[in-house]
Protein backbone atom coordinates (compact mmCIF):
# COMPACT_ATOMS: atom_id res chain seq x y z
CA UNK A 1 0.00 0.00 0.00
CA UNK A 2 1.37 3.70 -0.93
CA UNK A 3 2.09 6.08 2.01
CA UNK A 4 -0.42 8.98 1.83
CA UNK A 5 -3.14 7.12 0.03
CA UNK A 6 -6.66 7.68 0.31
CA UNK A 7 -8.39 3.95 0.39
CA UNK A 8 -11.40 2.88 0.90
CA UNK A 9 -12.17 -1.13 1.09
CA UNK A 10 -14.83 -1.49 -2.25
CA UNK A 11 -17.06 -4.28 -3.04
CA UNK A 12 -17.35 -5.99 0.49
CA UNK A 13 -18.59 -9.52 1.04
CA UNK A 14 -19.55 -11.32 3.43
CA UNK A 15 -20.35 -15.07 3.35
CA UNK A 16 -20.17 -18.35 5.55
CA UNK A 17 -18.72 -21.30 4.39
CA UNK A 18 -17.40 -24.95 5.95
CA UNK A 19 -13.29 -25.53 6.26
CA UNK A 20 -12.07 -28.87 7.28
CA UNK A 21 -15.31 -29.54 9.65
CA UNK A 22 -15.07 -25.98 10.84
CA UNK A 23 -17.79 -23.11 10.33
CA UNK A 24 -15.73 -20.10 8.82
CA UNK A 25 -17.01 -16.57 7.62
CA UNK A 26 -14.99 -15.19 5.02
CA UNK A 27 -14.73 -11.67 3.96
CA UNK A 28 -13.24 -9.79 0.95
CA UNK A 29 -12.98 -6.44 -0.20
CA UNK A 30 -10.46 -4.22 -2.80
CA UNK A 31 -8.03 -1.84 -0.81
CA UNK A 32 -5.84 0.34 -2.89
CA UNK A 33 -5.57 -2.07 -6.13
CA UNK A 34 -4.93 -5.49 -3.87
CA UNK A 35 -7.78 -7.73 -3.12
CA UNK A 36 -7.42 -8.57 0.64
CA UNK A 37 -9.56 -11.43 2.42
CA UNK A 38 -10.22 -12.29 5.90
CA UNK A 39 -11.33 -15.85 7.24
CA UNK A 40 -13.19 -15.93 10.68
CA UNK A 41 -13.62 -18.97 12.68
CA UNK A 42 -17.47 -18.54 13.44
CA UNK A 43 -17.61 -20.56 16.57
CA UNK A 44 -15.13 -18.27 18.90
CA UNK A 45 -15.61 -15.38 16.28
CA UNK A 46 -11.57 -14.95 16.35
CA UNK A 47 -9.58 -14.32 13.34
CA UNK A 48 -8.25 -17.42 11.54
CA UNK A 49 -6.23 -15.62 8.66
CA UNK A 50 -5.69 -13.05 6.17
CA UNK A 51 -4.53 -13.51 2.66
CA UNK A 52 -4.16 -10.49 -0.40
CA UNK A 53 -4.00 -10.54 -4.14
CA UNK A 54 -4.39 -9.51 -7.35
CA UNK A 55 -7.56 -10.94 -8.13
CA UNK A 56 -10.57 -11.75 -5.26
CA UNK A 57 -10.03 -15.49 -5.65
CA UNK A 58 -5.80 -15.01 -4.94
CA UNK A 59 -7.02 -13.10 -1.70
CA UNK A 60 -9.33 -15.82 -0.77
CA UNK A 61 -7.20 -19.10 -1.66
CA UNK A 62 -3.96 -17.75 0.09
CA UNK A 63 -6.71 -16.74 2.96
CA UNK A 64 -7.95 -19.82 2.90
CA UNK A 65 -5.14 -22.04 2.75
CA UNK A 66 -3.74 -20.65 6.09
CA UNK A 67 -6.55 -20.97 7.98
CA UNK A 68 -7.08 -25.19 6.64
CA UNK A 69 -3.34 -25.25 8.23
CA UNK A 70 -4.82 -23.84 11.55
CA UNK A 71 -7.73 -25.66 12.17
CA UNK A 72 -5.97 -28.59 10.67
CA UNK A 73 -3.50 -28.11 13.58
CA UNK A 74 -6.44 -27.76 15.64
CA UNK A 75 -6.63 -30.33 18.41
CA UNK A 76 -9.98 -31.66 19.24
CA UNK A 77 -11.13 -33.83 22.49
CA UNK A 78 -13.20 -36.46 22.28
CA UNK A 79 -16.42 -35.94 24.87
CA UNK A 80 -15.51 -37.48 28.66
CA UNK B 1 -28.54 3.48 20.48
CA UNK B 2 -30.76 5.59 22.63
CA UNK B 3 -32.32 2.41 23.91
CA UNK B 4 -29.37 1.21 25.82
CA UNK B 5 -28.79 1.90 29.41
CA UNK B 6 -25.70 4.62 29.10
CA UNK B 7 -25.78 5.29 25.48
CA UNK B 8 -22.78 7.60 25.62
CA UNK B 9 -20.43 5.26 25.75
CA UNK B 10 -21.04 3.69 21.79
CA UNK B 11 -20.49 6.07 18.80
CA UNK B 12 -21.25 5.19 15.26
CA UNK B 13 -19.31 5.40 12.37
CA UNK B 14 -21.15 8.55 11.04
CA UNK B 15 -20.08 10.10 14.58
CA UNK B 16 -16.08 8.96 13.89
CA UNK B 17 -16.65 10.60 10.50
CA UNK B 18 -17.94 13.79 12.24
CA UNK B 19 -15.22 14.34 14.52
CA UNK B 20 -12.15 13.35 12.65
CA UNK B 21 -10.69 16.99 12.82
CA UNK B 22 -11.67 17.47 16.55
CA UNK B 23 -8.39 18.22 18.44
CA UNK B 24 -10.33 16.60 21.67
CA UNK B 25 -10.80 13.20 20.08
CA UNK B 26 -8.30 10.97 19.72
CA UNK B 27 -9.76 7.62 17.98
CA UNK B 28 -7.35 4.55 18.96
CA UNK B 29 -7.30 1.33 16.76
CA UNK B 30 -6.21 -1.97 19.14
CA UNK B 31 -6.78 -5.20 16.95
CA UNK B 32 -6.62 -8.99 17.37
CA UNK B 33 -4.38 -8.68 14.48
CA UNK B 34 -1.68 -6.09 15.20
CA UNK B 35 -0.96 -6.07 11.56
CA UNK B 36 -4.71 -4.80 10.23
CA UNK B 37 -3.65 -0.91 11.22
CA UNK B 38 -0.85 -1.38 8.96
CA UNK B 39 -3.00 -2.12 5.86
CA UNK B 40 -5.62 1.00 6.58
CA UNK B 41 -6.77 2.87 9.07
CA UNK B 42 -9.24 5.92 10.20
CA UNK B 43 -7.37 9.11 9.03
CA UNK B 44 -5.71 10.55 12.36
CA UNK B 45 -6.22 6.99 13.92
CA UNK B 46 -3.35 5.59 15.96
CA UNK B 47 -2.55 1.94 17.06
CA UNK B 48 -1.96 0.36 20.86
CA UNK B 49 -0.73 -3.13 20.50
CA UNK B 50 -2.42 -5.13 22.99
CA UNK B 51 0.51 -7.97 23.32
CA UNK B 52 2.92 -4.93 24.61
CA UNK B 53 1.11 -1.50 25.13
CA UNK B 54 -1.98 -3.33 27.14
CA UNK B 55 -0.65 -5.62 29.77
CA UNK B 56 2.69 -5.73 32.03
CA UNK B 57 5.17 -7.45 29.79
CA UNK B 58 6.50 -9.18 32.94
CA UNK B 59 4.09 -10.28 35.63
CA UNK B 60 0.52 -11.55 34.04
CA UNK B 61 -1.50 -8.50 34.77
CA UNK B 62 -3.06 -5.11 33.25
CA UNK B 63 -0.77 -2.25 32.27
CA UNK B 64 0.90 -1.09 35.32
CA UNK B 65 -0.25 3.03 36.67
CA UNK B 66 3.01 4.49 35.44
CA UNK B 67 2.95 2.70 31.61
CA UNK B 68 -0.42 3.71 31.45
CA UNK B 69 0.26 7.65 32.20
CA UNK B 70 3.01 6.72 29.69
CA UNK B 71 0.68 5.37 27.26
CA UNK B 72 -1.88 8.29 27.27
CA UNK B 73 0.31 11.12 27.12
CA UNK B 74 2.46 9.38 23.85
CA UNK B 75 -1.06 9.13 22.45
CA UNK B 76 -1.46 12.43 23.32
CA UNK B 77 -4.47 11.83 25.09
CA UNK B 78 -5.34 14.02 28.20
CA UNK B 79 -7.29 13.65 31.18
CA UNK B 80 -10.25 15.61 29.48
CA UNK B 81 -9.94 14.08 25.62
CA UNK B 82 -12.57 12.40 24.20
CA UNK B 83 -11.04 8.40 23.13
CA UNK B 84 -12.59 6.57 20.74
CA UNK B 85 -11.72 3.21 20.61
CA UNK B 86 -12.11 0.22 17.59
CA UNK B 87 -10.88 -2.80 16.50
CA UNK B 88 -11.21 -5.96 14.46
CA UNK B 89 -13.00 -9.24 15.50
CA UNK B 90 -16.37 -6.78 16.76
CA UNK B 91 -13.90 -4.95 19.18
CA UNK B 92 -12.20 -7.52 21.20
CA UNK B 93 -9.44 -5.70 21.84
CA UNK B 94 -11.40 -2.34 21.86
CA UNK B 95 -13.08 -3.54 24.60
CA UNK B 96 -10.20 -4.51 26.49
CA UNK B 97 -8.45 -1.07 26.29
CA UNK B 98 -11.58 0.17 27.05
CA UNK B 99 -11.99 -1.73 30.03
CA UNK B 100 -8.71 -0.36 31.12
CA UNK B 101 -9.12 2.95 30.73
CA UNK B 102 -12.38 2.50 33.28
CA UNK B 103 -10.12 1.26 35.91
CA UNK B 104 -7.40 4.10 35.80
CA UNK B 105 -10.71 6.48 35.61
CA UNK B 106 -10.40 7.77 32.33
CA UNK B 107 -14.01 9.85 31.89
CA UNK B 108 -14.78 9.90 27.98
CA UNK B 109 -13.93 6.64 26.78
CA UNK B 110 -16.10 5.43 24.21
CA UNK B 111 -16.60 2.27 21.16
CA UNK B 112 -17.17 2.49 17.76
CA UNK B 113 -20.00 0.18 17.13
CA UNK B 114 -19.06 -2.28 14.57
CA UNK B 115 -15.64 -1.37 14.44
CA UNK B 116 -13.53 -2.52 11.86
CA UNK B 117 -15.88 -4.25 10.15
CA UNK B 118 -18.26 -2.23 9.61
CA UNK B 119 -15.99 0.54 8.89
CA UNK B 120 -14.57 -1.39 5.79
CA UNK B 121 -18.12 -2.37 4.68
CA UNK B 122 -19.36 0.83 4.73
CA UNK B 123 -16.63 1.53 2.43
CA UNK B 124 -15.00 4.70 4.69
CA UNK B 125 -11.96 5.71 4.40
CA UNK B 126 -8.79 4.78 5.30
CA UNK B 127 -5.62 5.78 5.33
CA UNK B 128 -1.78 4.43 6.21
CA UNK B 129 -0.51 7.27 7.20
CA UNK B 130 0.69 7.26 11.24
CA UNK B 131 -0.72 11.15 12.00
CA UNK B 132 2.53 12.65 14.00
CA UNK B 133 0.96 13.51 17.65
CA UNK B 134 1.58 15.80 20.21
CA UNK B 135 2.39 14.52 24.00
CA UNK B 136 0.48 15.38 26.08
CA UNK B 137 0.28 15.75 30.03
CA UNK B 138 -2.28 12.63 31.69
CA UNK B 139 -2.29 12.46 35.70
CA UNK B 140 -3.50 8.93 37.09
CA UNK B 141 -5.83 10.50 39.48
CA UNK B 142 -7.04 8.13 42.89
CA UNK B 143 -6.87 4.54 43.36
CA UNK B 144 -7.81 2.24 40.45
CA UNK B 145 -11.29 1.19 40.21
CA UNK B 146 -10.57 -2.59 41.20
CA UNK B 147 -14.64 -3.13 41.31
CA UNK B 148 -15.16 -3.97 37.91
CA UNK B 149 -12.11 -6.79 37.85
CA UNK B 150 -12.72 -10.12 39.11
CA UNK B 151 -9.91 -11.95 40.66
CA UNK B 152 -9.43 -15.72 41.35
CA UNK B 153 -11.10 -15.52 44.94
CA UNK B 154 -13.87 -13.77 43.29
CA UNK B 155 -14.25 -16.47 40.37
CA UNK B 156 -13.90 -19.18 43.28
CA UNK B 157 -16.50 -17.85 45.55
CA UNK B 158 -18.89 -17.51 42.70
CA UNK B 159 -18.88 -21.15 41.59
CA UNK B 160 -18.67 -22.44 45.03
CA UNK B 161 -21.09 -19.93 47.05
CA UNK B 162 -23.29 -18.64 44.23
CA UNK B 163 -21.88 -15.00 45.26
CA UNK B 164 -22.37 -13.94 41.23
CA UNK B 165 -23.38 -14.86 38.04
CA UNK B 166 -20.57 -16.74 36.41
CA UNK B 167 -21.62 -16.02 32.50
CA UNK B 168 -18.31 -18.22 30.17
CA UNK B 169 -18.35 -15.83 27.29
CA UNK B 170 -16.42 -18.64 25.14
CA UNK B 171 -17.45 -20.66 22.26
CA UNK B 172 -19.50 -23.82 23.16
CA UNK B 173 -16.56 -26.01 21.94
CA UNK B 174 -14.58 -24.19 24.01
CA UNK B 175 -16.83 -24.57 27.38
CA UNK B 176 -17.39 -28.10 26.67
CA UNK B 177 -13.79 -28.84 26.57
CA UNK B 178 -13.79 -29.84 22.88
CA UNK B 179 -10.92 -27.53 22.37
CA UNK B 180 -8.63 -25.81 24.68
CA UNK B 181 -8.41 -22.28 22.50
CA UNK B 182 -9.66 -21.17 19.55
CA UNK B 183 -8.02 -22.50 16.58
CA UNK B 184 -4.63 -20.66 15.67
CA UNK B 185 -4.62 -18.71 19.34
CA UNK B 186 -1.61 -19.56 21.65
CA UNK B 187 -2.88 -18.91 25.08
CA UNK B 188 -3.88 -22.18 26.18
CA UNK B 189 -4.48 -24.18 29.12
CA UNK B 190 -3.71 -27.51 30.54
CA UNK B 191 -7.65 -28.60 30.71
CA UNK B 192 -10.15 -27.88 28.68
CA UNK B 193 -14.14 -26.94 30.08
CA UNK B 194 -15.71 -24.21 32.47
CA UNK B 195 -15.84 -23.59 35.77
CA UNK B 196 -18.42 -25.05 37.60
CA UNK B 197 -21.63 -23.31 37.44
CA UNK B 198 -20.66 -21.24 34.71
CA UNK B 199 -23.53 -20.06 31.76
CA UNK B 200 -22.33 -19.91 28.25
CA UNK B 201 -22.95 -17.27 26.69
CA UNK B 202 -20.72 -16.85 23.77
CA UNK B 203 -20.46 -12.98 23.50
CA UNK B 204 -20.50 -12.92 19.77
CA UNK B 205 -24.60 -13.52 20.47
CA UNK B 206 -24.21 -9.92 21.37
CA UNK B 207 -23.87 -8.91 17.57
CA UNK B 208 -25.27 -8.39 14.44
CA UNK B 209 -23.52 -9.69 11.06
CA UNK B 210 -22.62 -6.27 10.71
CA UNK B 211 -20.55 -6.39 13.84
CA UNK B 212 -22.57 -3.85 15.49
CA UNK B 213 -24.83 -4.80 19.01
CA UNK B 214 -28.02 -5.85 18.86
CA UNK B 215 -30.69 -3.83 20.41
CA UNK B 216 -31.18 -3.80 24.04
CA UNK B 217 -34.34 -5.51 24.12
CA UNK B 218 -32.48 -8.68 22.27
CA UNK B 219 -29.67 -8.21 24.78
CA UNK B 220 -31.79 -8.16 27.73
CA UNK B 221 -33.71 -11.29 26.42
CA UNK B 222 -30.62 -12.65 25.64
CA UNK B 223 -28.89 -12.59 29.11
CA UNK B 224 -32.17 -12.78 31.13
CA UNK B 225 -33.09 -15.78 29.25
CA UNK B 226 -29.79 -17.36 30.83
CA UNK B 227 -30.60 -16.54 34.64
CA UNK B 228 -27.99 -13.74 34.30
CA UNK B 229 -30.14 -10.80 35.42
CA UNK B 230 -29.38 -7.19 37.11
CA UNK B 231 -30.51 -7.97 40.52
CA UNK B 232 -27.41 -10.12 41.32
CA UNK B 233 -23.44 -9.60 40.80
CA UNK B 234 -22.30 -11.09 37.09
CA UNK B 235 -18.95 -12.27 36.67
CA UNK B 236 -17.37 -12.58 32.91
CA UNK B 237 -14.47 -14.42 31.70
CA UNK B 238 -13.40 -16.07 28.68
CA UNK B 239 -9.49 -17.59 27.76
CA UNK B 240 -7.57 -14.24 28.23
CA UNK B 241 -10.06 -11.85 29.55
CA UNK B 242 -10.53 -10.04 25.90
CA UNK B 243 -14.03 -11.54 24.72
CA UNK B 244 -15.22 -11.34 28.44
CA UNK B 245 -14.09 -7.34 28.57
CA UNK B 246 -16.39 -7.34 25.37
CA UNK B 247 -19.70 -8.72 27.24
CA UNK B 248 -18.39 -6.89 30.67
CA UNK B 249 -19.10 -3.94 28.14
CA UNK B 250 -22.30 -4.94 27.33
CA UNK B 251 -23.80 -5.58 30.79
CA UNK B 252 -22.45 -2.78 32.32
CA UNK B 253 -23.12 -0.15 29.57
CA UNK B 254 -25.72 -1.27 27.14
CA UNK B 255 -27.94 -2.98 29.76
CA UNK B 256 -26.79 -1.01 32.66
CA UNK B 257 -25.93 -3.98 35.14
CA UNK B 258 -25.15 -2.23 38.33
CA UNK B 259 -22.42 -4.88 39.18
CA UNK B 260 -20.13 -6.41 36.41
CA UNK B 261 -16.66 -7.69 36.54
CA UNK B 262 -14.51 -9.15 34.08
CA UNK B 263 -12.15 -11.99 35.29
CA UNK B 264 -9.45 -11.35 32.84
CA UNK B 265 -7.57 -14.46 34.59
CA UNK B 266 -10.25 -16.68 32.91
CA UNK B 267 -9.74 -20.06 31.41
CA UNK B 268 -5.84 -19.83 31.36
CA UNK B 269 -5.94 -19.44 34.94
CA UNK B 270 -8.62 -21.59 36.14
CA UNK B 271 -7.79 -24.19 33.47
CA UNK B 272 -3.91 -24.24 34.67
CA UNK B 273 -4.71 -24.36 38.48
CA UNK B 274 -4.05 -27.77 40.34
CA UNK B 275 -6.93 -29.45 41.74
CA UNK B 276 -9.26 -26.78 40.26
CA UNK B 277 -12.80 -28.29 39.88
CA UNK B 278 -14.16 -28.48 36.54
CA UNK B 279 -17.29 -29.15 34.45
CA UNK B 280 -17.93 -30.23 31.23
CA UNK B 281 -21.42 -30.56 30.27
CA UNK B 282 -22.97 -28.42 27.70
CA UNK B 283 -24.78 -26.01 28.94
Amino acid sequence: MQSGTVLRAEDYRRRRDRLEGWDIGIASYKLGGRYCCEVDNVSSGGRLARGEGATREEAEAEALNKAREMLARTRVYPPR
Amino acid sequence: MSQYADPDVLVDTAWVVAHQSDPNVRVVEVDVDTGGYDQGHIAGAIAWNWTTQLCDTLQRDIIPPGDFRRLMEEAGIANDTTVILYGDNNNWFAAWALWQMKIYGHSDVRMMNGGRRKWLEEGRELTTDVPPIARSSYTVRGEPDFSIRAYLGDAQAASAQKSAALVDVRSPDEFTGRILAPPGLPETCQRGGHVPGARNIPWAKVCNEDGTFKSADELRALYEGEGVTPDRPTIAYCRIGERSSHTWFVLKYLLGYPDVKNYDGSWTEWGNLVRAPIERAAA
